[in-house]
């Protein structure tokens, strides 16, 4: 099988991603403009990204008394300072705009007498998010100037002279004529480029390595492919040693904010000791408590929902089914109801991803990215911790008015200096030769015989590299420099076996690429882990040969790929009321 | 984590076939639904929303402590029915009320 067939396609605006960032950014882009968007969305957009089964409440909303200040003060305190408070403030003055917006489309919210939403503690909301997705995409669906491309999975940006011209990838299906199957290859040629693919899961070895290998926290078709793209173009990144790691309930890895926060439950030892408070709240502190109860002979650790009621027992099975519904699946076929049995919890398989920690893209307060037209939004862009579903949204608008403002700009430039330039003749570029060579690189993969190791086989090695010597699970997320230097030599041989992987189909060559994406993440990681020498976030970056934090790193750690190899940037942080632009 | 579809209740819509957000659910040579790659459903239950002839069920790994019940969606209205087949035959309804919010 070969890909025989090609597209070459030109819209103004590209949205790598049709997650929850990048379907928002394709309607405030046709609320603002009538500009052409083209989303290349590897799935489908309907159920694709985070919130395919769904989103229990708004968990980032600005409630009544409360100003986004306040919860530019919470993500603060919670990533000890380590953010982008500029980021921060832009994102949270969005919050409410969206969350109305996404009511008009048919979201359903919980309102009080007073027609005001209830509250669910100082930052969520109540809603039932079941649809969310649907919802969302059915608003995309409609808008008359925007394109779904949807399965069709991006590998590569075109960067020139550091400026993004467009971007390629493949169909995931074939089409057969007279007997015979081909692929497709696209080239996207754009004026301005979104990337907004989410974050990257499957780094490390999960939490249940066997059948159920991706009954996990975080998508695992997000698999860090908007990070590698940006780092083999040369964009700077930002904290991804600040992983996430999340706590959740045990085998079916569900949420475990909707127990907690729902009826209150305590987290406890298997002596019944609350442990919380003996470690502190920041979401870090209560991943690391459970951990060292673990390792102090105390576990295993739960949520003490025994002696909840009946009404409670059913209210929280029903809010399951509309985000994880494995875990209703669970306590209906263990005959026992949470009020019977406490709901045992463990922490996740460390992920990056910026929609929860602060990795990701170096973004100005515009959502710009260090490559000129390339933005990015959701949990692909860094220095804005805790924007979850509607965070997302915000940075998916804000990205969207900017191009549009330079767009406009560009437009108003073009017409006084009586110059009429198309995109075609921008692209002076070598795009298409690249393409050509892209499609051979393409077709080598799936006309490879002499491959020696599956995907799946050198997927599998590459976790267990990262658990061992990167702070996984196995090492209850700590590492030393010894132990990263060793991940750094095993993951760059990986890199190489993985130039050798072979492919039957288009949907194999996806995963060939997701296997690249994935060892190019785990490399810069392994760089950022390195090069933060103190221990500010205990289990999410939790080095044993700097065991203490210091004011010395009140700075970010960003790196950039420079002739091959990842330079670490420090960074000085950028404070309230500040505005930060790129100087490149 | 994974699906099970049974090939009899299966009308070859392909709706299954385009919402997985893995992609990892293919036709056969009949046209059938089927799931090519087990292990790598993430237990959304996106295909199983989507499909009106109640064909396929969701299942909990052993490895993740399933002891053989399949869990099916109905749509009604603005209702979803959530039927949990017990291995003992019995089955265990929950209806969800789209228009109702979470209660936390």
């Amino acid at each position: 099988m070969q890909i025989k067939k090609r597209e070459t396609l030109n819209t103004d605006i590209l949205i790598i991603g049709g997650g929850t960032a990048g379907c928002y950014a394709a309607l405030t882009i046709a609320e603002k403009s009538g500009y052409s968007v083209l989303i290349a969305e590897k799935a489908n957009i309907k159920r694709s990204g985070c919130l395919a089964a769904g989103v229990n409440a708004i968990n980032a909303y600005i409630v009544e008394g409360r100003k986004p200040e306040d919860y530019v003060d919470y993500a603060k305190k919670d990533a000890d300072g380590i953010v982008r408070e500029d980021l921060l403030l832009t994102m949270s003055e969005g919050l409410n705009r969206v969350t109305e917006k996404m009511e008009k489309l048919g979201l359903v919210i919980l309102k009080d007498e007073n027609g005001k939403y209830v509250a669910r503690g100082n930052r969520n909301i109540k809603i039932n998010g079941e649809n969310i997705k649907p919802i969302l995409a059915d608003a995309v669906k409609a808008l008359p100037d925007c394109t779904i491309l949807n399965r069709v999975n991006i590998t590569d940006f075109y960067v020139e002279n550091n400026t993004i011209c467009g971007a390629y990838g493949f169909s995931i299906d074939e089409t057969e004529e007279n007997g015979e199957k081909s692929g497709t290859a696209y080239l996207i040629k754009a004026k301005k480029v979104l990337c907004a693919t989410g974050g990257a899961a499957g780094l490390y070895r999960p939490n249940n390595p066997g059948f159920s290998r991706h009954k996990m926290w975080y998508p695992p078709f997000n698999t860090g492919a908007g990070y590698a793209m940006g780092i083999n173009a040369g964009a700077e990144m930002t904290t991804f040693e600040m992983r996430f790691i999340a706590l959740r309930c045990k085998d079916t890895i569900a949420p475990t904010g909707t127990i907690a926060q729902g009826v209150g439950a305590k987290q406890v030892n298997s002596k019944g000791e609350i442990y919380e408070t003996k470690y502190g709240l920041t979401t870090s502190q209560r991943v690391y408590g459970t951990v060292m109860e673990n390792i102090e002979g105390r576990g295993p650790c739960y949520l003490r929902t025994e002696g909840i009621s009946k009404a409670q027992d059913e209210s929280l099975k029903k809010a399951y089914l509309n985000m994880a519904p494995s875990q209703t699946l669970k306590w209906i076929e263990s005959g026992k109801n949470p009020s019977e049995q406490n709901v045992e919890i463990e922490g996740t398989e460390p992920y990056v991803v910026g929609g929860h920690t602060a990795s990701g893209y170096w973004v100005d307060t515009e959502r710009r990215t260090t490559i000129h037209n390339l933005f990015a939004a959701g949990d692909v862009a860094g220095g804005c911790p805790q924007k979850y579903v509607t965070g997302a949204m915000v940075e998916g608008e804000i990205a969207a008015e900017t191009m549009v403002k330079e767009l406009d700009a560009q437009k108003v430039s073009e017409t006084t200096e009586d110059k009429k330039v198309n995109n075609e003749n921008d692209v002076v570029c070598g795009i298409d030769k690249a393409f050509d060579e892209k499609v051979n690189e393409y077709n080598r993969i799936l006309n490879n015989k002499d491959c020696v190791y599956t995907t799946e086989q050198l997927e599998d090695a590459m976790q267990k590299v990262m658990d061992a010597y990167a702070g996984g699970i196995g090492s209850h997320y700590q590492f030393n420099e010894k132990q990263l230097e060793l991940a750094k030599e095993k993951i760059k041989k990986l890199q190489e076996l993985a130039e050798n992987v072979s492919a039957d189909d288009c949907h194999e060559l996806m995963f060939a690429y997701e296997l690249k994406e994935r060892l190019t993440v785990c490399l810069t990681l392994i760089e950022h882990l390195k090069a933060r020498k103190e221990t500010r976030w205990h289990s999410f970056d939790e080095n044993l040969d700097y065991p203490e934090k210091s004011d010395e790193w009140l700075k970010y750690v960003n790196s950039k790929k420079v002739d091959g190899e990842i330079k670490i940037i420090t960074r000085q942080l950028v404070g309230r009321g500040e505005s930060y632009e790129h100087n490149n | 984590m994974s699906i099970i579809i049974d090939k009899e209740k299966c009308r070859k819509c392909g709706k299954c076939t385009q919402v997985c957000p893995g992609s990892l659910i293919k036709k056969d040579e009949d046209g059938k639904a089927f799931i090519k790659y087990p292990k790598d459903c993430w237990g959304c239950c996106s295909c199983i929303k989507e499909c009106q002839f109640d064909a396929i069920g969701l299942y909990l790994g052993a490895d993740i402590g399933g002891m053989g019940s399949s869990m099916t969606v109905k749509s009604r209205d603005h209702f979803l029915d959530w039927n949990i087949h017990k291995t003992d035959g019995s089955t265990e309804t929950i209806i969800i009320d789209k228009k109702e919010s979470n209660k936390y």
